[in-house]
């Protein structure tokens, strides 16, 4: 590992200010992205500035929504009342991510943050890969592709945004709070990820030292019903080949309200605004589901070793949309 | 840079490159060799220890993070040669093979039993999956676990 400088931050003007004026210094939250992948020598910062000590952790509620500071761990977050009583499937996609040791330590600021899990990503002896190294190429793309995208992707990178908890949040229309030189803002989720189009080493939209303060969270209608399922190669401590979050509204028989995201398929996680529509103020039946799900895959593209994925996502989806009507009967 | 970990109770001044993970100020500063270093990546769970209570990955944590926290390790679970229950549960149900993991499934399984995760069967296979044993001791690792909670 390249030698940095380690700050432990008190004041997040200062984290800001450090961070800003300086390309080779990053945020350090839990540690279980960036130095594990300052360990593969893909990240080489000269400077950490720790921000877990900063007044950034907790969960508050004001009624309509919940504030997560971004320091918050994942094991927290799942924990949180509201989050048990109002949001189920966040602690659902919290708690399949990861190990407890690691949602101990990680924060839903850096989960956002998360990196590809694309294994030539983090292979500095690989060569060609243009989100390490813009414009050396793609050995994903001609190389063995699984654990990859389906949606979103461009010739030039087709790496899984690989977040289980981002899932949820995206299709809740969650918004990410962040503070920067020129003070703060509040950006979408919708709109905070980029795909990778051809500059796939920028993963969103955040300005160099920008720093995510919180996450807030709109709270299901009172009556909605929402589940996350993810399908993987092991039962337990693995990422997603594909995953769903979904919340239904369901009034005799009728759905009046939809959201979807999927996991596991896109470069970003997916909001399937394509599923919604077909879902909203349809009979909740298999019928709709399945023709919901065919909506929400239908830009697909694969390569041989992804093709999998278009079924599996569509079943993924079905059986999640199902789990939530069965259990509302 | 000098950094002043907390470990098992005794405050411990150290001088250490920035670069020093908890499980490396543990094993190579301290002495502290119970903590195990199997991935180095957060994958394994062989390095589990307890920081301020929790379980997490010593492996991808800075030393230097960890200043002003508590630090346990398993060198603290036995109390004057008497071994805590999850010890002597392991060793009654023979929960290992080689021994390479069993630290880190002890620590973790103390943490489990203190979150209340070890209702079932099911619930210890969920939360104990964090912790990978290469010799495939799972069954009577669960059922030192077991033992120890239905003794409550
Ligand atoms: C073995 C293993 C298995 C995993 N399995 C899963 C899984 O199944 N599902 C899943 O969703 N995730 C999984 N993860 C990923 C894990 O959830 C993320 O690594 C974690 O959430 C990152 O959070 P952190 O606090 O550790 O971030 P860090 O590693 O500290 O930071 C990540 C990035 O975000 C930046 N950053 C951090 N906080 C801020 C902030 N407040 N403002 C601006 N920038 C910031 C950092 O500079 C860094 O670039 C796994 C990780 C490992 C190692
Ligand atoms: S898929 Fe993206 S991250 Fe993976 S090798 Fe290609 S460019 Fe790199
Ligand atoms: S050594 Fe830390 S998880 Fe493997
Ligand atoms: S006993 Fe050998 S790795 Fe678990």
């Amino acid at each position: 590992m390249r030698p940095f400088e380690y700050v432990r931050a008190v004041d997040a003007g200062q984290a800001v200010a450090l961070v800003s004026a300086d390309p080779d210094t990053s945020y350090l939250a839990g540690g279980t992205t960036q130095l594990d992948l300052m360990k593969d020598g893909v990240l080489r910062p000269a400077r950490l500035v720790d921000v877990t000590r900063l007044p950034l952790s907790g969960v508050t509620s004001t009624g309509s929504a919940i504030r997560v500071g971004a320091t918050t761990t994942m094991e927290e977050l799942a924990a949180d009342p509201v989050v048990i009583e109002r949001l189920p499937f966040i602690r659902e996609a919290l708690l399949l991510g990861a190990s407890t040791q690691l949602r101990n330590l990680a924060t839903i600021g850096g989960n956002l943050l998360q990196r590809a899990r694309c294994r030539y990503f983090r292979d500095p002896a690989v060569e060609a890969c243009n989100k390490r190294d813009p414009g050396s190429g793609c050995a994903a793309i001609t190389g063995f592709a699984r654990m990859h995208a389906i949606l979103g992707t461009s010739d030039h990178c087709i790496a899984l945004h690989a977040s289980d908890v981002a899932v949820p949040l995206v299709a809740l229309d969650s918004v990410v709070h962040v503070q920067g030189v020129d003070g703060p803002r509040g950006i979408p989720l919708t709109e905070f990820y980029r795909p990778p189009g051809d500059t796939p080493h920028i993963e969103n939209v955040l300005r160099h030292g920008e720093l995510i303060t919180a996450v807030e969270v709109p709270l299901l209608p009172e009556g909605a019903r929402s589940h996350y399922l993810k399908v993987r190669d092991r039962v337990s401590y693995e990422f997603a080949l594909t995953s769903a979050g979904a919340a239904l509204v369901i009034q005799d028989g009728l759905i009046t309200s939809a959201r979807v995201a999927l996991g596991g398929v896109g470069t970003l996680p997916w909001r399937s605004w394509e599923a919604e529509r077909v879902l909203r103020d349809a009979p909740a039946t298999r019928e709709t589901f399945r023709a919901a799900a065919d909506a929400a895959l239908e830009g697909a593209r694969t390569l041989p070793g992804t093709a999998f994925k278009v079924d599996l996502a569509k079943r993924t989806l079905v059986r999640t949309l199902e789990t939530i009507a069965g259990a509302r009967a | 840079m000098e950094v002043t970990l907390n470990v098992n109770g005794s405050a411990h001044p150290l001088r250490l490159d920035a670069r020093v993970t908890l499980l490396d100020a543990l094993r190579d500063h301290l002495g502290l060799t119970g903590a195990k270093k199997g991935c180095d990546q957060g994958a394994c769970g062989a390095c589990t220890v307890l920081l301020d209570g929790r379980r997490v990955v010593a492996c991808l944590t800075l030393a230097a993070q960890c200043e002003e926290r508590e630090v346990t390790t398993i060198e603290a679970l036995s109390e004057e040669g008497t071994p805590h229950p999850v010890q002597a549960a392991f060793a009654r149900h023979d929960a290992f093979q080689c021994g390479y993991c069993t630290p880190g499934q002890i620590m973790s399984a103390v943490a489990l039993l203190a979150e209340g995760r070890a209702g079932s069967e099911e619930e210890i296979r969920e939360f104990m999956s964090g912790n990978l044993c290469r010799c495939g001791a799972y069954p009577n690792i669960r059922k030192a676990i077991r033992d120890v909670a239905e003794e409550g």
